[in-house]
């Protein structure tokens, strides 16, 4: 058994967070400070949950401006949808009955990956990071696109990211939701990209997609392509835990299975079974 | 109905418009009542021999491969399932124990979380990789001094070699023991990987090998692809994921590893007030 006393105990470092704890319960937090604010003293009833995310991952607050570009996008995500993959994977989970958590976890998997997910987002973000406002540097990279030469567990991407390789023309939300974030602060980023927009699409043969928007957004607010990953996953969850309970409720019969939908084309045919 | 040939030269929403209540596939179908099929095989009839494995790297590889089976099997149970709670995959399910979530749930997260950096999944394909250029370079004539500097300088580390914690890997012997037993223990790729461990532990760098380059050059003598070995190895670190969970379930709730406010160290900015 370990001495504590003896042994130094290993510690949690973290600039986020500070704790003091109840005097009867060195396990209990009395306070909880973040970034220097106390949690439940002083922000809970003057802070907006958009505000606490941006702090929390930021550490300091964000601007009246920042916030509301935050919270526009965050709305714009909130729910992509019953038709989006990743809500899809939720009501799959909700159907079934399965847990309420593998609904969410169905969610967060599908919604992490290139086409549309949050691993399309970080790409993108690395594409603002290497080209910023720079047209040429965009067309180059659209049609020189990185190629990892070791294996990742990562497939590659197959399209420009954030541009929707199944797209035809910009859907009507995406342009309504970039206007409005530009409309905001009239940051460089979205401004170039409002003016840019139908030339990148040009090149990269299919419209700017929110994931696209997404990764402008935060790429104007600062955020590194790894927080932009992880915010876009957290940020698209409302829809998903709505949609999947509704479902739930409905029932599998009520619920496409795609009954005629499937051709196999390599059958072997009833086997006759001897026993 | 479109076949898949012709849908290859449509793009955009008529190209999902062809595939609309449309999945033509090879891989496999239930025909409800009635049978079963993977890959062109009845599963009740033709696949019903096969261990559980065998049936994984079918379902992966489209080939049998009891040989590739074995092999995923006794690694996994060798190297890869090792019950201990502080490994942070298998500590993930345990704390899925001790706050009393699901098993299921604490295996898909713990599976999850075995998709590492510095261990489990990546480390493992990252082996594979580094072998099949190795091998290539070598073919031209690059020595294995040449290529594994220029692995280092691209890459900072070389996958299947040095370890955290620790550079001795106790389980190269029995994995190699193991391996014997059923004859994939003298593989072309084998003996490069341990002339790689030659020329390193001699070294500056003094990494020695690690299991997954032993893993990752027994799959490469049999041909197995990157993303055939990363599939049939996501399942690689159940054996050690379960235990943990259970462990931490079993006992009463909340104890694995209570962490208490003075293991925090803060590092956080002075207190503020908050202005509106």
């Amino acid at each position: 058994m370990t001495d504590n006393s003896e042994k130094e105990r290993e510690q949690i470092t973290t600039k986020i967070w500070r704790e003091e704890a109840e005097p009867d319960n060195p396990f209990a937090a009395a306070k909880s400070y973040c970034a220097g604010f106390d949690v439940y003293g002083d922000l809970l009833g003057k802070i907006s949950l958009i505000e606490y995310i941006w702090l929390l991952f930021k550490l300091d607050p964000p601007s009246k401006a920042q916030a509301r570009m935050l919270e526009g996008l965050a709305v714009a995500l909130a729910n992509p949808g019953p038709r989006d993959h990743s809500v899809r994977g939720a009501m799959n989970a909700g159907v079934g009955g399965s847990t309420r958590a593998s609904a969410l976890i169905a969610a967060i998997s599908i919604g992490a990956g290139n086409l549309g997910g949050a691993r399309e987002v970080f790409t993108a973000m690395q594409y603002w990071q290497q080209c910023g406002t720079d047209l040429e540097s965009w067309i180059d990279i659209i049609n020189n696109p990185p190629r990892e030469e070791r294996a990742d567990v990562w497939p590659e991407m197959e399209h420009t990211p954030g541009f929707d390789p199944n797209g035809a023309s910009c859907p009507t939300p995406v342009k309504q939701v970039l206007d409005h974030l530009t409309a905001i602060e009239h940051s460089e980023t979205l401004v170039w990209l409002q003016a840019q927009r139908q030339t990148l699409e040009h090149h990269a043969a299919s419209p700017l997609a929110f994931s696209g928007v997404a990764a402008a957004t935060l790429f104007a607010l600062g955020f590194q392509p790894e927080e932009a990953e992880i915010l876009f996953l957290l940020l698209r969850l409302p829809g998903a835990a709505v949609h999947a309970l509704e479902q739930e409720k409905m029932g599998w019969n009520r619920y496409p299975f795609f009954g005629d939908g499937l051709t196999l084309t390599d059958d072997p045919g009833p086997v006759k079974n001897d026993d | 109905m479109m076949t898949e040939q012709e849908t290859n030269t449509l793009t955009g929403p008529e190209l999902l418009k062809a595939y609309e209540d449309n999945w033509q596939t090879a891989m496999g179908a239930w025909f409800p009542g009635e049978r079963v099929v993977l890959r062109g095989k009845d599963v009740f009839t033709e696949l019903n021999d096969c261990s559980w494995m065998e049936y994984i790297v079918y379902a992966v590889t489209g080939k049998k491969n009891p040989k590739l089976a074995k092999i995923i099997e006794g690694l996994s149970l060798l190297s890869t399932s090792y019950p201990d709670p502080r490994l942070w995959n298998n500590r993930i399910a345990a704390l899925a124990g001790t706050s009393r979530s699901t098993g299921a749930l604490a295996l898909s997260a713990g599976i999850a979380a075995s998709e590492a950096t510095i261990y489990g999944l990546k480390p493992i394909i990252g082996a594979l990789d580094f072998l099949y250029r190795a091998v290539e370079k070598k073919s031209t004539g690059i020595s294995i001094e040449a290529i594994v500097k220029e692995e280092l300088k691209a890459n900072r580390c070389i996958s299947g070699y040095g370890r955290p914690l620790t550079n001795v890997d106790e389980r190269i012997a029995p994995a190699l023991r193991f391996l014997s037993t059923i004859e994939a223990d003298d593989g072309d790729f084998l003996k490069l990987a341990f002339e790689i461990e030659n020329y390193l532990k001699g070294s500056r760098y003094k990494y020695r090998m690690n299991i997954a380059a032993i893993s990752a050059a027994t799959a490469a003598d049999l041909g197995v692809t990157v993303d055939e070995y990363y599939y049939t190895n996501t399942l690689a670190f159940i054996g050690g994921i379960l235990p943990c969970h259970l462990d931490a379930k079993n006992k009463p709730e909340g104890t694995f590893y209570p962490l208490a406010v003075d293991r925090i160290n803060s590092t956080a900015t002075a207190n503020r007030t908050w202005a509106n």
